[in-house]
């Protein structure tokens, strides 16, 4: 793919009312996760490791959070002469991002101005290590107009509109039901697609002339059999961010060393903002296991079965387990808590205890004293 | 045409470091790791960035692919701007012939074109070999006030290790009026650290005057300092607090990186206004299993944890196995320590297997003969076999073959 024809289009901002208290100062691309990242991370990097070098970012509201993790897009190499990242807030109304086949018209002139033949698109929702190389080389042996990426999984309880296929023996999309109400194991939406830019501007055009607004229904729905759609099964580990719950389990299943290796693949390594954190430092008496940690802590306590980020404290006599704990929060001394969500910059003063319940995870927000 | 820049840094990265052995046989001093993500380079030109000094040549000449690659740019340093930055200066040809940086004063000789294209007022010499943190602005006001022509940094050493070093003699308004080199009865203990101020109108004249003077090492301290102070130039030193470590020797490199877990030492790297950079290595967050035990260590990004670690730092990417021990012990990048296998006070450099349950170095109190106990040191890219025995104070620069 390199040298290419591929061009990237990352909805940052979508899905976000489903995780409301994450999303309340920052959009979903730049929710923290896995002790060091932010969810964009992961689209972000899965393009340029696949030699996409020219990434189109949507975002609508509550944006600073997300441009200063992406800066001109060095720590992903799409600092570039030659094309790169490309932030693309609304002209001017966040109105004309109101739904995806507004946001596509309202950045056509950038899409009109690429010269790449296909794009990728993705939303920020799905944590996922996935080789778009290889969705392109199927793509181009079904000679497919437009590639879906999905899941075959019990739909997730809290999913938005979600999108389920079904396929011919060639893998070619025969079905697609929007929203349906299906038990059982189905081939989901990812919400990733791969699809010819001039096609892409096409289809939004002929949306926009009839005024029918729904991506799902009116593009993916409508026009499959008028397509070559077919689908590309993404086998790896891949959970579907809809609930705050969810986005503790994914960062849970951290610990397991198969999902680490998966997500972390060396050969295609998740790029991130770098800090300059020194390493963690883990001090006399202190006692840590099963637990995922970022650079920059410094731990005198215990930790079991959490998620810490960079620059975590945690103080003396203190218990932490089975928490997410975000970067630069201070845990004081003999403090107790389980089954925490505690969000960036938040002080928790000596002698607290905070509990949640495995299935019900309390959340802490930014910059809160406790 | 460059803007002016009232002050360059130059920095002296060409030695070899020969008494740090294997750990520097494919690599300058200056790009030996430390601290669990640093490289010794990482100070001074942090130290740099910090005291807002824009230009700083690096000056290059034993093994530099390492050091070159990872100064790269000099993006993590934030030395990488349009017109100023950091520059790799490496020998280079001649109309007059080739020549290798001769000394310390050769090499700054050698590029005078680099310094004078920024017009600069003032030039500081550092040294790529030393760990500090130093607002070298200050030293900078310290040597105006004084309207010096040289201004040489010092630091306070224990009377007992001062014939060590260069020691530098003042008169109560802190100007030398001797230097005295590893003096057997030092009459102050004032040790040169290596840092020097110069008004570059000075300095320029004196390298230049130097490189013609028949028999001259062309050296800082042994030529062109002692001649500046015969001819009563302005000389100053100036008294450095804080923690500085010359990691010149094995002993004090191990000793340097365990000061960084002692809290009672004064190196903090957590210190955010007054941070050290370095180029981060893309790697998930560390993880420490269930079967693990950590105490009073440090441990970088992309290490994964299953044995016991006490005392220790762990550079990126090492794996410490279920049932592994590494204690008081230095552990460079994407080393693994297999099962069972016990590593104490030790340096084991980048990318080296330890085998199943061999036994690298040991703990002094474990051996009677306390002349034959020291640092063991393990080369890089290396396999130590299962089984295999490194004694105290050994440097191991082939594979190790399996004991059965």
């Amino acid at each position: 793919m390199r040298g290419n024809n591929v061009m990237g289009i990352i909805f940052s901002n979508l899905h976000e009312n489903l995780i409301s208290q994450l999303t309340e100062l920052r959009t979903m691309g730049a929710v923290p996760f896995g002790g060091r990242y932010r969810l964009i991370d992961f689209p972000l990097s899965n393009m340029v490791n696949s030699g996409i070098n020219k990434v189109g970012v949507i975002t609508k509201s509550n944006y600073q959070s997300l441009t200063d993790h992406l800066g001109a897009g060095k720590a992903w190499d799409l600092s570039r002469q030659r094309n790169g990242l490309f932030i693309l807030p609304p002209f001017m109304d966040p109105a004309d991002y109101a739904n995806r086949v507004k946001t596509f018209n309202a950045i056509m002139p950038f899409l009109k101005n690429s010269s790449e033949e296909y794009v990728v698109i993705s939303d920020c929702d799905v944590i996922c290590n996935i080789d778009f190389q290889k969705v392109f080389e199927k793509h181009l042996e079904n000679n497919a107009d437009i590639t879906v990426v999905y899941k075959r999984d019990q739909l997730p309880a809290k999913i938005q509109n979600p999108t389920v296929f079904s396929f011919d023996n060639k893998g070619r999309v025969n079905d697609v039901l929007v929203d349906p109400a299906i038990s059982g194991s189905c081939s989901f939406y990812l919400n990733i697609m791969l699809i010819k830019r001039e096609l892409l501007m096409e289809l939004v055009n002929k949306c926009i002339g009839k005024n029918t607004m729904s991506f799902k229904r009116d593009i993916i729905q409508a026009e499959y059999k008028n397509l070559n759609m077919y689908g590309y099964e993404f086998k790896g580990f891949s959970p579907v961010i809809t609930t705050v719950s969810d986005y503790f389990n994914a960062n849970m299943s951290l610990k397991n060393p198969d999902v680490r290796a998966d997500l972390f693949n060396s050969e295609r390594p998740i790029y991130t903002k770098v800090r300059d954190d020194m390493p963690t430092k883990y001090g006399l008496g202190s006692k840590v296991s099963n637990s995922l940690i970022g650079n920059g802590c410094n731990i005198e306590g215990e930790v079991d079965n959490c998620v810490l980020f960079k620059g975590v404290h945690i103080g003396k006599g203190t218990k932490v387990s089975n928490c997410v704990i975000m970067q630069d929060t201070k845990v004081g001394a003999n403090c107790n808590l389980s089954y925490v969500i505690v969000d960036k910059d938040v002080i928790i003063r000596d002698g607290k205890t905070l509990a949640g319940q495995p299935s019900y995870p309390v959340y802490i927000s930014k910059l809160s004293v406790v | 045409m460059y803007p002016k820049q009232e002050v360059v840094a130059m920095l002296l990265a060409g030695g070899q470091g020969s008494r740090l052995g294997v750990l520097t046989q494919k690599l300058a001093k200056p790009a030996v790791p430390f601290g669990g993500k640093y490289r010794i380079i990482d100070f001074p030109l942090s130290n740099c960035v910090n005291s807002g000094i824009e230009a700083v040549g690096v000056l290059t000449q034993y093994q530099p692919l390492v050091l070159n690659e990872y100064i790269g740019s000099g993006q993590p340093w934030d030395l990488d701007s349009m017109n100023s930055g950091v520059r790799v200066l490496s020998p280079y040809q001649q109309i007059k012939g080739t020549d290798w940086y001769k000394g310390t004063a050769n090499a700054i000789y050698q590029n005078i074109n680099y310094i004078d294209r920024y017009n600069p007022d003032y030039v500081v010499i550092l040294s790529g070999d030393h760990i500090y943190k130093m607002d070298y602005s200050k030293m900078i006001a310290f040597h105006k006030e004084n309207n010096a022509d040289c201004t040489i940094a010092v630091i306070d050493v224990p009377l007992a290790e001062a014939s060590r070093f260069g020691i530098m003699n003042t008169n109560p308004d802190g100007s030398i009026y001797e230097f005295e080199e590893k003096p057997e009865h030092p009459k102050s203990t004032n040790a040169s650290m290596g840092i020097y101020v110069f008004s570059w109108n000075k300095l320029r004249k004196y390298l230049i005057e130097d490189e013609d003077t028949v028999g001259s090492e062309h050296d800082f301290g042994k030529d062109v300092l002692p001649k500046m102070l015969d001819d009563g130039q302005r000389m100053f030193a100036y008294q450095f607090q804080g923690y500085w470590k010359d990691v010149g020797t094995i002993d004090s490199l191990w000793e340097s990186n365990m000061d960084l877990l002692d809290p009672n030492v004064p190196l903090d790297l957590s210190d955010e206004s007054w941070k050290i950079y370095s180029r981060n290595p893309v790697v998930p967050p560390q993880y420490i299993a269930e079967s693990a035990d950590v105490q009073n260590s440090m441990i970088a990004d992309g290490c994964d944890i299953s044995g016991s670690v006490d005392f220790s730092v762990l550079f990126s990417n090492v794996v410490v196995k279920p049932g592994a021990v590494v204690q008081d012990s230095i552990i460079m990048p994407g080393c693994v320590i297999e099962e069972g296998a016990v590593v104490q006070y030790a340096i084991v450099s980048e990318n080296t297997v330890i085998g199943k349950n061999a036994v690298i170095g040991a703990r002094p109190e474990d051996i009677e003969d306390k002349d034959k106990w020291g640092i063991a040191v393990i080369g890089d890219n290396l396999k130590i076999g299962a089984g295999a025995k490194v004694a105290p104070k050994e440097m191991i620069a082939k594979d190790i073959e399996e004991v059965k």
